[in-house]
């Protein structure tokens, strides 16, 4: 994300009291009492020999008929639910138009994210296009300057469906300097990972005809942001999308209805949204954001272009700030990893600050340039955890530490931070955001 | 129940076949670029033929060559949406602005978000100044301190400035925004006219300070045979904490200039 600096520690160090249990409670989206591990509450089981009010009487529910199948055409999640949703860190950004709002990580499970909490990253808000307007245009170094209306690319012979990570280059970007945002909601929470429908770029490419000396390819988005990023012609012809569908229906106006480009492993911002032109160039364009933004400022002044790939990542989605522990005994640590270079190999989980690790579990899909699912299965006797997670992909990137990162980097790099995230869960099971050295 | 289920069964196969048929029939989009082109692309037309004559749809395999669909784009299409400036220049439109041209109206179109002299409001980008920050522990990036090229900034903002009515400045008036603008960070004088001729030879200070994506080399130890599993460092403390920065949303927001 372009806009998103880091907020000056030294300023909001001290100027308030540490985070209030009430505001803890609220932050987790659950009820008061559920959070002390095995303390009184709702969700403790009865004393013993006293038969359960959930079981004696029959619940209503169970006696009387429930909603229609037609309550709601487009079916919502429970109303129990109802704090699984995005959210925004107003004082990032100046406008809420040129903004981010962050999947709420903490609370998913599996690989695929729902469409209506897939993170949000405009730069010049939603634009709202009719489907029967909409237009895409290939030219420059082609023989064929093309149109394409949007039933031309779903009559396009070849079409396949894809899963792939998006991540923003700017996810964790705020914690560069050092912990600051109490979630994985909000420090990793800029990514959503898909199944894309659409048709390979290279098929659009190829009718249009590229000239040899076509070297990029310069993407344009129609909203009021005319996103523009340059892409090599090589990752255009590779494996780049031009997708139409999200998880199986049309593509939500906010993730680019009805085109955005598919760009897999690499920066987000490069994904642009309600696509309207594509230009073919021998060489790079230069543009805002791939100059001003989506440039990586080291600690010796100078800067690194094109990082477009996202390297390889992981976090813990709970235990997390938002996902605190509640009981003792049998746990599962749930968590997420991907790799814009490949497949994730492995997952290593350290629940003593990175001292000593053990390998998880991986389970459901570990496809390439994906988000993979990894679990611990974990007695916990209520001591305090230095929770991390380390991704390996199959290139033998191992994800780094932050440390690491910064001995390299300086910390005013902004984007691709893809450093070990610390989890500290106390005694009670409160989850805190930390770093530990 | 079981007649009535047959026909819904039944007309929903033939709402499908009908609907296969329309497609296959309508196709507007050939056609109207078609008369269009009468008006004298004898070029373009031929083009037009190449595409959508070469083979029928219907049985047309799906070798990449002899896809009959899109149509081509015609050169007033491309020149409508063609709005991109390269660093060497090319993509700039005729025309000129000077600094005063660009100060007033940078002072009626821009100041009110980014300050008189590019200085940022509340929140808003800071546009001149931060030269030499670049490796303090507070870099503020400018067009002066940090951008590469001019012509991203000409580029920019004719495209998506000013923010809320972007594509509303004409070639002269950017001209002469950006003229003010380099200015403001000191790069020419008061009585400097920017032009699509002189454009190529305007540098930013800090163009030779970007190199391309070295992560393979320069973090060539992140690729790692085998990892530490076990005892891998000493005693290990929490040397930061989220909460006592106390800005995760819920609570108040901290005041600040985030850009």
């Amino acid at each position: 994300m372009s806009d998103t600096s880091l907020p000056p520690p030294e300023r909001a160090t001290g100027a308030k009291p540490s985070l209030s249990r009430r505001r803890f409670l609220n932050l987790a989206g659950i009820g008061a009492g559920a959070v002390a591990a095995g303390g009184g509450s709702a969700l403790a089981a009865p004393a013993a020999g006293t038969p359960d009010p959930n079981i004696v009487p029959v619940p209503d529910w169970t006696k009387t008929l429930g909603a229609p199948v037609n309550e709601n055409p487009y079916g919502k999640p429970s109303v129990f639910e109802k704090d699984v949703v995005r959210r925004e860190v107003t004082w990032l950004t100046a406008s809420s138009q040129s903004s981010v709002s962050f999947t709420p990580l903490y609370a998913l499970d599996s690989v695929i994210t729902p469409n209506g909490l897939c993170f949000v990253r405009h730069h010049g808000g939603q634009a709202e296009i009719d489907p029967d307007k909409y237009r895409l245009m290939i030219h420059g170094l082609v023989d064929k300057p093309l149109v394409f209306t949007l039933e031309d690319l779903k009559r396009m012979p070849g079409r396949v469906n894809r899963p792939y990570f998006l991540e923003c280059a700017a996810n964790s970007g705020m914690e560069w300097r050092g912990a600051q945002l109490n979630g994985c909601q909000f420090t990793h929470g800029m990514i959503h990972n898909l199944f894309y429908t659409g048709v390979p770029l290279k098929t659009l490419l190829d009718m249009a005809g590229v000239n040899p000396k076509g070297k990029w390819v310069l993407a344009e988005g129609a909203d009021a942001a005319v996103m523009t990023r340059s892409i090599p012609l090589e990752k255009a012809m590779n494996d780049c999308l031009v997708a139409f569908g999200m998880n199986g229906e049309a593509l939500r106006p906010e993730q680019g209805y009805p085109v955005r480009l598919v760009v897999p492993g690499w920066e987000g911002n490069m994904w642009v949204k309600w696509l309207r032109r594509l230009k073919i160039g021998d060489q790079p364009w230069q543009q805002r954001e791939e100059t001003s933004k989506y440039t990586d400022l080291l600690a010796d002044g100078r800067s690194r272009r094109f990082t477009f790939v996202m390297d390889a990542k992981s976090v813990v989605t709970s235990p997390s700030p938002q996902a605190p522990l509640k009981h003792k005994g049998p746990n599962v640590l749930s968590g997420i990893a991907w790799s814009g270079r490949g497949t994730i190999a492995r997952v290593d989980v350290s629940l003593d600050g990175g001292r000593n690790w053990t390998t998880a579990r991986l389970d459901g899909p570990a496809t390439p340039m994906s988000m993979t699912r990894f679990y611990l299965d974990f007695d916990w006797a209520g001591q305090e955890l230095m929770v991390q997670s380390r991704a390996m992909d199959d290139t033998g990137y191992v994800q780094p530490t932050k440390q690491e990162l910064r001995a390299i980097r300086g910390t005013n790099s902004i984007y691709h931070n893809n450093g070990i995230q610390t989890w500290l869960v106390r005694s009670n099971g409160e989850t805190e955001n930390v770093e530990v050295g | 129940m079981w007649k009535s289920a047959e026909t819904l069964l039944a007309s929903a196969l033939l709402a499908g076949a009908l609907a296969v048929s329309g497609m296959a029939v309508a196709d507007p989009q050939p056609a109207k670029p078609a008369a269009k082109a009468e008006n004298g692309k004898a070029g373009t037309d031929k083009a037009r033929q190449a595409v959508n004559v070469a083979a029928p749809a219907a049985t047309a395999p799906a070798a990449a060559k002899t896809i009959a669909l899109g149509r081509p784009a015609l050169p007033e299409e491309i020149a409508a949406w063609n709005i991109d400036v390269r660093a060497d220049g090319e993509g700039l439109p005729p025309g000129k602005g000077s600094v005063k041209e660009g100060e007033e109206l940078f002072l009626q179109n821009c100041a009110q978000c980014h300050g008189e002299f590019g200085e940022g409001a509340g929140r808003w980008p800071v546009l001149a100044g931060g030269r030499g920050t670049l490796k303090s522990e507070r870099p503020e990036k400018t067009i002066g301190s940090f951008w590469p090229y001019a012509s991203t900034v000409y580029d920019y903002v004719h495209r998506a400035m000013p923010f809320g009515s972007n594509l509303s400045l004409s070639p002269d008036q950017t001209y002469a925004i950006v003229a003010y603008l380099l200015n403001l960070n000191d790069l020419v004088a008061e009585d400097y006219v920017l032009s699509k001729e002189n454009f190529p030879k305007v540098d930013l200070p800090n163009e030779a300070n970007f190199y391309d994506d070295d992560r393979e080399t320069s973090e060539k130890a992140f690729w790692k045979k085998n990892p530490c599993m076990k005892d891998c460092s000493g005693e290990v403390h929490v040397t930061a904490r989220a909460q006592i920065l106390n800005v995760t949303p819920d609570g108040d927001p901290p005041k600040g200039n985030l850009e």
